[in-house]
């Protein structure tokens, strides 16, 4: 098993790009909009990264279950 | 589709990725000297260096009927031991006379260092010196936007054609000031640190594209010569012609490296309807 600085030194970088990938995937879809001058029809799934930051973004998780936490909120998203 | 792989450290690699290059249409790869993981101690062991990647790196391409091109430098880490970069610049002129030698690289800045910028100064005024095409290395990660400030200050003080440089390893973060002086921008595409196949997509569909190149990562770190494919792949799925695609990932490189006359691959236009 890793120890907690282990951990954050193996897997920092492979977050910073997957973090990168949802940074630009959001560029691309505000560039799209203001090349066609409107949003798209159905923004939830926007909404619902967006969200899934937010809950990401929040310091504590006692019980360690972000993913899972993901995987329920990503659930909503038909 | 032929592609050009303009950033490519053979020597770290094996033949195999020849063999599957080849049949994914690369035509030609440049291979610039580079760090090899540890400081080298000796000039001698540059020189030998540079015979390899000039004269006995073509050969193994050869076998895959791939065209194998060369840059020479003392790479910014290695910068640092003044003495040895010193002389290995001395010897350097007898290596950019090499039938598919193209120019001084990849030269440029790793910390930013008093002796990284002078060898920096050193490198650009040996190409002009010689005529020579550059290539410049940016620093990575968190020394990115500050070593490519560095960079674009230094060459600013100097005597030097834009055209003829190419400042490579660019991010969203350093593209504009890079483009807007004038130079040549290479995107870097690799598995985890640098620039990423879509995000290099996304830098070609917002800016003018004529002066940008794209690279795969290739080297004996975490890399994969086959992002710059990944990259086309996506940049045809955007529903980009193909065309445009010869334009940036085949035309591009010719229209750069082609200042060189040792570079003799020509742009190429599809009959595609």
């Amino acid at each position: 098993m890793l120890s907690p600085q282990k951990t954050l030194d193996s897997y920092y970088l492979e977050a910073r790009r997957d973090l990168l990938e949802v940074a630009a995937m959001l560029d691309r879809y505000d560039e799209a909009v203001k090349r066609e001058g409107a949003k798209a029809g159905d923004e939830s799934k926007k909404d619902s990264l967006l969200q899934a930051m937010k809950l990401l973004s929040q310091p504590d998780h006692p019980q360690a279950n972000r993913a899972e936490q993901l995987l329920v909120h990503f659930a909503k998203i038909p | 589709m032929q592609i050009i792989q303009p950033h490519y450290h053979a020597i770290a690699r094996t033949a195999q990725d020849y063999e599957r290059m080849a049949m994914s249409g690369v035509v030609a790869v440049c291979e610039p000297a580079f760090w090899a993981g540890f400081d080298r101690r000796h000039p001698e062991t540059f020189i030998d260096y540079f015979a390899q990647i000039s004269e006995f790196e073509p050969t193994r391409a050869a076998e895959f009927g791939i065209r194998h091109f060369c840059w020479v430098a003392v790479n910014p880490k290695e910068a640092e031991n003044k003495e040895l970069t010193d002389e290995v610049l001395r010897q350097m002129p007898e290596f950019l006379e090499k039938p598919t030698c193209l120019g001084v690289g990849e030269t440029g800045l790793h910390k930013s260092t008093p002796n990284e910028i002078e060898s920096l100064q050193a490198h650009v005024e040996m190409a002009m010196k010689h005529d020579q095409l550059v290539l410049i290395h940016t620093p990575h990660l968190s020394d990115k936007a500050h070593g490519t400030k560095t960079v674009l200050e230094v060459l600013a003080g100097m005597d030097v054609n834009p055209d003829r440089i190419w400042i490579d390893h660019v991010e969203e973060q350093t593209i504009e000031p890079v483009l807007d002086a004038g130079y040549w921008a290479g995107m870097t595409l690799y598995p985890v640190t640098k620039c990423s196949p879509r995000r290099a997509v996304d830098i070609l569909e917002k800016y003018p594209r004529e002066r940008l190149l794209v690279n795969s990562s290739a080297d004996w770190g975490p890399s994969d010569p086959f992002t710059l494919q990944e990259s086309i792949v996506e940049f045809r799925r955007r529903g980009h012609s193909l065309q445009d695609a010869i334009e940036v990932y085949h035309n591009n490189p010719c229209r750069f490296l082609g200042q060189n006359p040792k570079w003799d691959i020509k742009p190429i236009v599809c009959t595609e309807s």
